[in-house]
């Protein structure tokens, strides 16, 4: 039996499975009755219709930008200040050096803001009085933190740490600005969690809290899963932000990719380093993205009942 | 529409997930204004059966027909063939984030294009009918199981369905609730409402269903009248099935 991919092909295989692998004694001889047959074939016209459409739909659409950015009275000189082969090879091992910093960054920032923002999260969701001084501070360190526009956090941390002159602070730009991306961050990814927390169904709760459960476990056993995975789409969203915005750890004069390509533009006025350096950025998150796609759809997957719509 | 034409037809409908089969070769004919009960034990292919009756599931093999028309062709334009058929669901399904008013007028109002007036008044008219006139502004999680379910019933009518399925709707609820929501559908079959029901509830499916059908493992083993299949069953299968239900007191 042919195999129908795309839209309907997965029952097909399991078809094949039910001929041959069929417990004993399962008088079951299935044939596939002309009528299936006929439907596959004409499903397979189908998909290979999509196919081709789709095909040529992106040729079109690809073919018309194309000739809109060419046939654009100043691409020729854009070409050369933008998109110079020769600065391009210049630029992209420096910038690469220069990733390496934005990753560690990266790493770093982000496993202290997913922590950080879980703790202040939950802080703003646990009940009693005890905790009302909790409560106010955590929400208090989200609303700052969250207004405060990030460049300011920057500078503020970056410029402003090293001029008290501490004894053993550190003037590190690089230690200051993530702490300083961390601050920021983490009042964003309290807030993703929150919304998570109280997405949960209050009575997934109540079950929780019906089975002797106490409001912690509650939490950390059933709604924190729930709401996580839930946030995992806005979560991805800030960590590809911060991934961003470990570039503005240069305005302490640390050397980051956009760093390196900056310096590369300034020797040579060509702005080619520039888009070198954000095609590694955009380069980096698309992994990331379709990680979590899968990661997400096969959870889906295994939970759902199964059904087209 | 002539009165002949079986308003749901199934002809060999084959289903399987995964490795197993789960309707094997089911052939079922549901006259207008006749109520077909479903009944097996859990697992049977019952709610299965429903959901390719509704097109909530691709068949396999086979090929439904409403109303002369063969659903399961895949030209067929399936949104088209939905809006003929209310389905209500064992865990009602109610959208939460609306009031029992706004869950029903939706299908109204944004598939048939009622206007939002009419659609009103006709969805209080509904719920008026099923008890739950004081409910309509409600949010779903604020009533009992049993007004939920009534409110899903009032949902799937108010599209004034060809078809209505009704898959196990009393299996979520406690005796006392049970009794409302069964009214409701023999108020429903009173009115000539053609309905295909999965069901456990045997005192309702004999007095309520013109025709019954045990399925066992996938296949309908033995079809007939109530009295038919309640009173004297063919297969030995269906016996033993009736008796267990029977010492377990629910028929």
């Amino acid at each position: 039996m042919t195999v129908v991919k795309g839209e309907f092909g997965r029952d097909d295989e399991d078809d094949v499975k039910d001929g041959t692998v069929e417990a004993p004694g399962a008088a079951d001889p299935y044939v596939p009755s002309p009528r299936r047959l006929e439907r596959e074939r004409y499903r397979r016209v189908r998909a290979r219709r999509a196919t081709a459409i789709a095909a040529l739909s992106t040729l079109v659409t690809g073919a018309a930008l194309y000739l809109l950015v060419v046939s654009a009275p100043g691409w020729p000189r854009t070409k050369e200040t933008f998109f110079d082969p020769a600065y391009a090879r210049e630029a992209f091992p420096k910038v690469l050096e220069g990733l390496w910093l934005n990753l560690r960054l990266l790493l770093v920032c982000g496993a202290a803001v997913l922590v950080l923002g879980m703790l202040i999260a939950v802080a703003r969701t646990l009940r009693g009085p005890v905790f009302f001084p909790l409560r106010v501070l955590a929400a208090a360190y989200t609303d700052f933190f969250r207004g405060l526009p990030l460049i300011i956090n920057l500078m503020i941390v970056v410029l402003g740490v090293p001029a008290l002159r501490l004894q053993g602070i550190t003037v590190d730009p690089v230690l200051l600005g993530g702490t300083a991306l961390t601050l920021t961050y983490s009042a964003y990814v309290a807030e993703v969690f929150r919304a998570g927390i109280e997405s949960v169904h209050p009575s997934q709760r109540a079950a929780a809290r019906s089975l002797g459960l106490t409001n912690r476990q509650a939490l950390r056993f059933v709604v924190l899963p729930q709401a996580v995975r839930r946030q995992v789409p806005p979560l991805l969203n800030d960590l590809v932000s911060l991934q961003k915005d470990t570039g503005l750890v240069s305005i302490g004069g640390a050397v980051d990719a956009v760093r390196a390509a900056d310096i590369v533009v300034g020797r040579s006025l060509n702005y080619t380093p520039y888009i070198v350096a954000g095609l590694v950025f955009v380069a980096l998150t698309i992994p990331m993205t379709r990680f979590t796609d899968w990661v997400t759809a096969r959870t889906d997957r295994r939970r759902a009942q199964g059904g087209t719509t | 529409m002539s009165d002949d034409v079986p308003v749901l037809r199934m002809e060999s409908v084959r289903k399987t997930f995964g490795g197993s089969v789960v309707l094997r070769d089911v052939d079922l004919e549901v006259a207008p204004h006749t109520v077909t009960a479903l009944i097996g034990a859990s697992g049977s292919g019952k709610s299965t059966l429903l959901r390719c009756a509704g097109l909530l599931e691709d068949v396999d093999d086979g090929a439904i027909w409403l109303d002369g028309e063969e659903i399961t062709d895949p030209r067929a334009d399936r949104d088209a063939v939905r809006r003929r058929i209310g389905v209500v669901f064992q865990a009602y399904n109610l959208f939460p984030h609306m009031t029992v008013l706004e869950n029903i007028t939706l299908a109204p109002r944004r598939v048939h294009r009622v206007p939002r007036a009419r659609a009103e008044q006709q969805a209080r008219e509904l719920l008026e009918r099923l008890g739950l006139g004081a409910r309509a502004g409600e949010y779903p999680d604020r009533l009992s199981g049993g007004q939920q379910q009534r409110a899903a019933i009032a949902r799937a009518l108010a599209v004034r369905p060809r078809l209505l399925l009704l898959d196990e709707i009393t299996a979520a609820l406690d005796p006392e609730l049970v009794g409302e929501v069964l009214d409701v559908v023999r108020d429903l079959k009173g009115d000539g409402m053609t309905m295909l029901l999965a069901t456990h509830e045997m005192g309702f499916a004999r007095e309520v269903a013109d025709q019954v059908c045990f399925l066992d493992s996938g296949a309908v083993l033995e079809r007939g009248t109530a009295e038919q299949v309640f009173g004297d069953p063919r297969q030995d299968r269906t016996r033993r099935f009736l008796r267990r239900i029977v010492e377990a007191g629910r028929l």
